[in-house]
């Protein structure tokens, strides 16, 4: 499945002096898949790319805090 | 040549004041992945870069003044009204001490900007490598920033920022495209 974050699972180890993170996770956007733009991608209207900050749906990834409470693209 | 427009990029709109989220955003003001980094590096390296590519150092660099902007606006709010306790309290008495509450271009960590930060190699690949990776910093650095952030309307320009950064390194990335191809190959689209 195609995500634009990724997971790891860093070794805890019995004698971690913080509590553990099991879960890593990190942000691959989609810059590092698509290569050469193709022509004719999506586009979203004037006013929703003045917000999103790009012109082109396939280049958006949005990014919340985890304090934050997603409010639209995806979750983390 | 630059014509001003005398409005923001994108409009910064700050909830609280919090020195403490102003010492954090200092970072992308004048830290080694920040905006006026990245605006010095490109508006430079764009001389000696093949004429293909110019255009795109020209307006990337342009657009990172745009941002940095942006920034000092984000850090004048958060700051403008702190007392000097306030400061203190943010871990700004260092730089209340030197500078008032006047923005300076330093990193989070109090460290002034220096062109060190920075590199113009002459070599189109490696600076536009080095243009690369600077954009996937400065990402990661919005990241961090957003995570330690609970100012829901900052949040929003800084994610308009990251954005940003995404659509350059994509741009980046093209430029490297345009320049390793096969010169005199015919190409069909």
């Amino acid at each position: 499945m195609f995500t634009l974050r990724k997971a790891w699972h860093p070794y805890i180890s019995p004698f971690d002096p913080c509590k553990p993170i099991t879960v890593k996770t990190y942000s691959t956007p989609p810059n590092l898949y698509i290569g050469f733009q193709p022509p004719n991608l999506p586009q979203f209207s004037p006013i929703e790319a003045l917000k999103a900050g790009t012109l082109w749906k396939a280049f958006y990834d949005p990014w919340y805090s985890p304090y934050e409470i997603v409010k639209r693209g995806q979750s983390q | 040549m630059w014509v001003y427009e005398k409005k923001l990029q994108y409009p910064v709109r700050v909830g609280t004041c919090n020195p403490k989220l102003a010492k954090f955003l200092i970072e992308q003001y004048g830290g080694a992945d920040g905006e006026l980094a990245a605006a010095l590096r490109y508006l430079n390296q764009r001389y000696t870069i093949p004429d293909k590519v110019i255009g795109l150092l020209t307006d990337i660099g342009t657009e990172e003044f745009a941002h940095l902007e942006m920034i000092a606006t984000m850090v004048y709010k958060l700051t403008k009204d702190a007392t000097p306790e306030q400061m203190k309290a943010a871990g700004l008495g260092a730089h209340y001490a030197n500078h008032d509450n006047a923005l300076f271009y330093e990193n989070a960590g109090g460290s002034p900007f220096t062109a060190t930060y920075i590199q113009a190699k002459g070599d189109p690949i490696a600076d536009l490598y080095e243009d690369i990776a600077a954009e996937e910093k400065a990402r990661a650095t919005y990241q961090w920033i957003i995570n330690m952030s609970d100012d829901t309307d900052l949040n929003d320009s800084l994610r308009f920022l990251r954005e940003r950064e995404i659509i350059h390194s994509q741009r980046f990335r093209e430029a490297v495209e345009i320049l390793k191809d096969e010169q005199g190959k015919k190409r069909v689209f």
